[in-house]
C-alpha cells in the first residue's frame, strides 16, 4: 500500500534509491543535487541499504566510477546538477555507448558561466545528445516516479541505456511536497534483480570493454545504440503501464492539458508546467481555447506524436527555459518544430525563451505567451525567436 | 586585519560577507590582505583567482582584478593568466575539496613546472558550501554529512603533497597565529616559483558540531592545541620549503628570446 508523505524532491529520490538498494551510488556534491547523496548516505550509515557508496574527487570520477561499478555488473546511481553533469560530459557519452544503465537524478541548474546556483535547463539540455535517456518531471511525485521507473527502461534488454531524472533544482528539488510513497517490497518487486547485460565483467570469460573501435565497426555500434533508443520509446511505454497497474498514475510521452479543441498551446518541461496549467485553467473560464502539453520524454524524442497531438492546433510556442545560441530558437522549439514538419504543417511555431539563472516565471508572463499567440492567429504577424521576462 | 585595509582592498558593496558565524576565513583573507598591503607588489598588477567553495567566495569581496572560476580549475586558469601576462601577480584563493580533490591534477602540475603564483588554500577540512561532505584533508574517522559513522579515507598532507611535487615556497598557517600567518603568505609573495600557502581555518558548522567542536572558540583552541612550530608530533607550522629554482615562466620566455640552450 502506497502511503502519503511530505518529501522534497531530493529527499523523494533518495528515498527512491533507497528502496531500490544499488549495488554502489558514486557521487560527488553540488548544489543543488547534493542533498541526495548526502540523505543516501544516511540510509548507507544505519545500514538501511547494502550499497556502497563513494564520495569521490569529482564528478568526471563519480561518472567513472558509475560505469566501472556497471560495466562489473552492478545496479549504479548517481546524482549531479549543472557544472557537475558538464564535467561528467566525456563519460556520459562512454555510459551510454558502452550500453551501461546507470540512473543519474540531474537535479536542473544553470550551467555556468556567470556562476549561478538556480534552476533552468542548460545543463540537460547540453547532455541531450549523450546517448541517455532524459524524462522530465513537475513535482517531487513525477521525479520520485520517474527515478524508478528509468532503472526499468534502462535495464530493459532492449535498452540498455543510461537514464537521467530530470526535474527542477531549488523548485522541485528543496520544495516540500506531498506525495505518494511506495512500499519498499513494491518497488523492489516492480524494479527486479539488476538485469546483469550478458557483455559484464563478471568473469565468465574474458571481455574488453570500450577498446579502439575503428572505422570497420564503430558505425553500426553506433546504429545499434541509436535503435537502442527508438526501442526505448515502446519500453518507455511499458513500463508506464505497468507502473499505472502498481500505483494508478498514469504516465506517456508526454501530458496533453486541455488539448481537446485547443488552438493555441504552449509546450513546456518540468515545474513551470504547473504554472502554465493555472494560466490555462483561467484562461479556459474566460472562454479562449488553450492548451497545454508538457513533455516528460525529451529522449528519445517523441515526434510522431507530438505532431500528431498538436496537428489540430493554430499556434504552439514551446517554451525553453534554455538558450541554444544557435541564433534560431531555443533546443525544444527547434525539435519541435523539425517534428511537426510534414506532419502538422501550415501552424504558427514559436520559440519562447524564459526563467534562465532562476528568474522567477509568473503566470503573467505565460499569459502573455497566450495573448502573443492569439495576436498572431488574428493578424498573421509575429516573431518566431522571443524572450519572455527579461530586460532588453 | 587593520581597519584601513578594509576600504584600501575590498568592495564595501559586497559586504558582509556570507561566511558563517565562528568561520576563519574572514582571518585568513584578513591576513592575506596583510600581507599584499606589507609587499612591495604593484597593487595594480595583482589579480586574483578562486575556484568554488566557501573560500572561492573571496576574489568577489577584494577589490582587485579577479576571476571567479569553475570548481577546482583555479590553478589552471591562473597558469594561462600568469603565461598570457607575466607581469602580473597572480593570488589563487582556494580550499581544500578545491584545491586537493576536483583540482588535485592541477595543483602538483602547478608545483612541478614551479609557474611563479601564489595559492592560498583555506584548509577546512571538509565541503562546507554544499553542506559538510568529506574532503581528502577530513582526518580519518571524523563524522561529515557523507561519513556519518567516520571517514574511513586517510587524508593528504597539502604540505608534504606540493613539496614532493615541486613547489618551491611551502609554508603551513593556521588562523589562531594571525602575525605568523601574514609572515608566511609575504615568504609566498617574495619567492619567484609556485608557492604554496595551506592556511588551517576551523569550520565549526560544518565540520565542529559534528565532531565534538561545536563553538568557534573550542576550535580555535584546538588550532592552538594540536599545532606546534617544531617537530613534537604535532600538526607543524612554519616554512616547510623556500627554495630557487627555474621558473617555468621566465624559462618559457628566455626559450622564445632564443636565450636559451635549447636550439630552436
Amino acid at each position: 500500500m502506497a502511503k502519503r508523505v511530505s518529501l522534497s524532491g531530493n529527499e523523494a529520490v533518495a528515498q527512491a534509491m533507497r528502496q531500490i538498494n544499488p549495488d554502489v551510488v558514486a557521487a560527488f556534491p553540488i548544489t543543488p543535487s547534493t542533498e541526495i547523496p548526502q540523505y543516501f548516505s544516511q540510509f548507507v550509515a544505519n545500514g538501511q541499504v547494502t550499497t556502497e557508496f563513494v564520495p569521490v574527487e569529482s564528478e568526471h570520477s563519480a561518472m567513472s566510477a558509475c560505469i566501472g561499478a556497471a560495466a562489473a555488473g552492478g545496479r549504479v546511481m548517481t546524482a549531479t546538477s549543472a557544472n557537475g553533469l558538464a564535467l561528467m560530459w566525456e563519460m556520459l557519452y562512454i555510459a551510454a555507448s558502452s550500453r551501461l544503465p546507470i540512473t543519474l537524478a540531474a537535479v536542473n541548474r544553470a550551467l555556468s558561466g556567470p556562476i549561478n546556483i538556480h534552476n533552468d535547463h542548460s545543463d540537460t539540455m547540453g547532455a541531450r545528445d549523450s546517448g541517455w535517456i532524459q524524462l522530465y518531471g513537475e513535482n517531487a511525485q513525477e521525479a520520485y516516479d520517474n527515478f524508478i521507473m528509468a532503472v526499468k527502461i534502462g535495464e530493459h534488454p532492449d535498452v540498455q541505456l543510461p537514464v537521467m531524472d530530470c526535474f527542477d533544482g531549488f523548485i522541485t528539488s528543496h520544495a516540500v511536497e506531498n506525495l505518494e510513497m511506495l512500499e519498499d517490497e513494491e518497488v523492489k518487486a516492480f524494479v527486479g534483480e539488476n538485469r546483469v547485460a550478458p557483455y559484464a565483467l563478471i568473469g565468465q570469460e574474458p571481455v574488453s570493454m570500450g577498446p579502439l573501435d575503428l572505422p570497420p565497426y564503430y558505425f553500426e555500434h553506433k546504429r545499434q545504440q541509436a535503435e537502442a533508443m527508438k526501442n526505448a520509446k515502446r519500453v518507455i511505454l511499458e513500463v508506464a503501464a505497468e507502473f499505472e497497474k502498481l500505483t494508478g498514475r498514469k504516465y506517456g510521452l508526454f501530458e496533453e492539458y486541455r488539448m481537446e479543441d485547443a488552438e493555441a498551446a504552449i509546450v513546456i518541461l518540468n515545474s513551470s508546467a504547473g504554472t502554465a496549467k493555472a494560466v490555462v485553467d483561467s484562461l479556459r473560464a474566460e472562454g479562449k481555447k488553450v492548451g497545454l502539453i508538457k513533455i516528460r520524454v525529451f529522449r528519445p524524442f517523441p515526434a510522431e506524436e507530438l505532431a500528431e497531438a498538436l496537428s489540430k492546433v493554430k499556434a504552439v510556442a514551446v517554451m525553453d527555459k534554455a538558450d541554444s545560441f544557435s541564433a534560431a530558437g531555443g533546443p525544444v522549439f527547434t525539435e519541435v518544430r523539425s517534428a511537426m514538419y510534414g506532419r502538422a504543417d501550415g501552424k504558427i511555431v514559436v520559440s519562447y525563451i524564459y526563467g534562465l539563472g532562476g528568474r522567477d516565471v509568473t503566470t503573467n508572463q505565460i499569459e502573455k505567451v497566450y495573448n502573443d499567440l492569439f495576436s498572431a492567429i488574428e493578424t498573421g504577424k509575429y516573431e518566431v525567436y522571443n524572450y519572455v521576462g527579461v530586460r532588453e | 586585519m587593520r581597519i584601513e585595509l578594509l576600504n584600501k582592498y575590498f568592495k564595501m558593496d559586497q559586504l558582509p560577507h556570507i561566511w558563517c558565524p565562528g568561520c576563519g576565513n574572514g582571518i585568513a583573507l584578513g591576513a592575506a590582505v596583510e600581507a599584499i598591503d606589507n609587499s612591495t607588489m604593484d597593487k595594480d598588477k595583482i589579480c586574483i583567482v578562486s575556484g568554488i567553495g566557501c573560500s572561492s567566495r573571496a576574489s568577489g569581496y577584494l577589490n582587485f582584478d579577479s576571476l571567479h572560476t569553475t570548481h577546482g580549475r583555479a590553478i589552471a586558469f591562473a597558469t594561462g593568466i600568469k603565461l598570457a601576462n607575466p607581469e602580473l601577480n597572480v593570488i589563487v584563493i582556494t580550499g581544500d575539496g578545491d584545491c586537493t580533490a576536483i583540482g588535485g591534477n592541477h595543483l602538483i602540475h602547478g608545483c612541478r613546472r614551479n609557474i611563479d603564483i601564489n595559492v592560498l588554500v583555506f584548509n577546512n577540512n571538509i565541503y562546507g558550501m554544499t553542506g559538510g561532505q568529506y574532503s581528502p584533508t577530513t582526518p580519518r574517522n571524523a563524522r561529515t554529512s557523507t561519513s556519518r559513522q567516520g571517514t574511513v579515507e586517510r587524508q593528504f598532507d597539502i604540505c608534504k603533497l606540493s613539496e614532493n611535487a615541486g613547489a618551491t615556497y611551502v609554508a603551513r598557517g593556521t588562523v589562531f597565529h594571525y602575525k605568523h600567518l601574514i609572515g608566511l603568505i609575504e615568504g609566498a609573495f617574495k619567492n619567484k616559483g609556485f608557492s604554496i600557502v595551506e592556511i588551517l581555518t576551523p569550520c565549526p558548522i560544518q565540520f565542529g558540531r559534528r565532531n565534538k567542536t561545536p563553538e568557534p572558540a573550542d576550535m580555535m583552541r584546538l588550532l592552538k592545541n594540536s599545532t606546534s612550530f617544531s617537530d613534537d608530533g604535532k600538526t607543524k607550522i612554519g616554512v616547510f620549503r623556500d627554495e630557487k629554482e627555474p621558473e617555468f615562466v621566465s624559462e618559457y620566455i628566455k626559450l622564445l628570446s632564443n636565450e636559451g640552450d635549447i636550439s630552436v
